[in-house]
């Protein structure tokens, strides 16, 4: 446990000493639970469509994988055409791409960015490091298989994948949700314990409250 | 003077049609941007999905009941500067609830809203956030001064501070507007205009990739919706105060349109022209620039 996150008494400014237990005192610690659809088919059908069409990307680059997002950008590929967006924070952002491998160092980052996006939220793994390991399948602190970590809704597969690739992901994405199966949050929320279980067991330095909105 | 009930519903008309003319003209003008940098960018109807998605999604948290009230005030900020303010001149239908002091009335809601984000961005706790509002205080602070100058110099024109006499006076011809009869008075409020857009030069106070987007970094769901609810209306509302005061008003819906778009392109052609500027820059260029103007122009009145 580091040393800032230990029970201490702070002084405040007006003389009076208090006690503050950071992880209790700053975090929210309530486990997420799982959100009901809205109430009729018709209505969540809507709202699937305006989710599909309006993709708010994390920026948030993790292996080499991430180079492939920023050709999105530029008039070469413009991926704004399709509705697709980048927002700087994960609170705004409702699909959080795994741009390649996974240090366990950057894992506990990635676990934080996607538990506060807001439901429903997407993962999409991007080239094979996320599902196999790709060339660092036998690194000593990559993870290998991302689905065992946050619930993954789709893969694009290739190392690295072209930015075509992605389009086309996008593109399924999209099917995906409109079909009203991409459902990952709540996933995440119905194996709270088991995706937590798994993740403690590579992060062995865990000094974060289990659920941090 | 009595007050009239047909006056709400005609008011929520002329919000109805502001809130869809800004939806769509945001994008267009994102499109222009794009296409700018040779990119074909948004689709026009995209600003719409956004906001249902974003009222559509399923949890929101919150961090306090300043949090809640943030959003609230910046629309309600918005939603107030174009309700007091008549949007069609001559028309009984939407001269909205404008009435004899309006003027100052419309400069206390340009930052009201401004005050009620920062007050519920700093309730959010994210550091980028009191950065973004420090910034965005000061900087509006240093625009708004040249704002006020213009102002002041044009109700001493006219010698009234009711907006529906300012536009009044300007019909006519094109000569009896403003911008010819007190060009100086108009070049420092169209100065202002720019520092208050949040377009770049002076969008430092979202500047995404520096700190997360500032004031609303924490801002979610169906906060986010009111804020970019409040983000089509309140530059709409703002131009169409400087239409009236300025460009002689419009006296039929395809003319403000017009005069709208017109004066909101003057922000996005600098804005894609021009690098950001940092802080003490744009408010040293406020005060250098800006200012003397304001000054001169109430001098010369
Ligand atoms: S899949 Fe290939 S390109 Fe992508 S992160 Fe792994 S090694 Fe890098």
């Amino acid at each position: 446990m580091k040393e800032e996150l230990e029970k201490r008494i702070v002084k405040g400014p007006d003389g009076i000493e208090f006690e503050v237990e950071p992880l209790r005192d700053y975090y929210c610690e309530a486990a997420p639970t799982v959100m009901p659809q809205a109430y009729s088919k018709i209505i969540e059908g809507f709202f699937n469509w305006a989710r599909a069409e309006s993709l708010w990307i994390l920026g948030f680059g993790t292996g080499c994988g991430a180079i492939e997002m920023r050709p999105l950008m530029t008039p070469r590929f413009d991926a704004y055409r399709y509705g697709v967006q980048w927002r700087p924070t994960p609170r705004q952002s409702n699909l959080f791409i795994i741009s390649g491998y996974l240090s366990v160092k950057t894992l506990k980052r990635a676990i934080r960015s996607y538990e506060q996006m807001q439901n429903p939220k997407y993962v999409i793994g991007l080239g094979s490091c996320t599902i196999n390991g790709g060339m660092y399948w036998d690194s000593y602190n990559t993870i290998k298989c991302l689905d065992d970590y946050l619930p993954v809704d789709l893969y694009i597969a290739g190392c690295m994948p072209r930015p075509e690739a992605l389009l086309a992901g996008f593109e399924e994405l999209k099917k995906l949700i409109r079909a009203g199966k991409a459902e990952g949050a709540n996933q995440y929320a119905e194996n709270f314990e088991w995706y937590k279980a798994n993740q403690k067991k590579v992060i062995l330095d865990w000094d974060m409250p289990d659920y941090n909105w | 003077m009595e007050f009239e009930w047909i006056k709400i519903p005609y008011s929520l008309l002329t919000l109805f049609i502001v809130v869809n003319y800004g939806l769509l003209m945001t994008a267009f003008i994102a499109k222009i941007a794009a296409r700018v940098g040779r990119r074909h960018g948004i689709p026009i109807y995209q600003n719409y999905i956004d906001l249902i998605k974003n009222y559509g999604l399923r949890s929101s948290i919150t961090h306090g009941v300043m949090f809640y009230l943030g959003p609230v005030f910046r629309l309600s900020g918005g939603v107030g500067l174009l309700l007091f303010v008549p949007s069609i001149y001559g028309s009984e239908m939407f001269s909205n609830l404008s009435f004899a002091g309006d003027l100052i009335l419309a400069l206390y809601f340009i930052f009201f809203g401004t005050l009620g984000m920062a007050l519920g961005a700093a309730e959010s706790g994210s550091p980028h956030s009191a950065i973004g509002i420090t910034r965005g205080l000061s900087q509006v602070t240093a625009a708004e001064l040249p704002m006020a100058l213009a102002v002041f110099s044009v109700a001493l024109q006219y010698e009234t501070l009711s907006i529906t006499e300012i536009v009044a006076a300007q019909q006519g011809s094109v000569l009896n507007w403003t911008l010819f009869t007190n060009p100086l008075a108009v070049v420092a409020a169209m100065m202002a205009f720019l520092g208050s857009m949040m377009r770049p030069p002076f969008d430092v106070v979202l500047a995404p990739q520096e700190i997360p987007i500032g004031p609303p970094t924490e801002y979610h769901s169906s906060y986010l919706a009111l804020m970019q609810t409040n983000r089509v209306i309140f530059p709409v509302a703002k131009v169409v105060i400087y239409t009236n005061l300025f460009f002689g008003g419009a006296t039929n819906w395809p003319i403000f349109f017009l005069k709208v778009f017109l004066i909101y392109m003057v922000s996005a052609f600098v804005g894609v022209a021009f690098p950001r500027f940092r802080v003490e820059q744009s408010i040293r260029w406020f005060l250098i620039w800006a200012m003397p103007l304001g000054i001169l122009a109430i001098l010369l009145v």
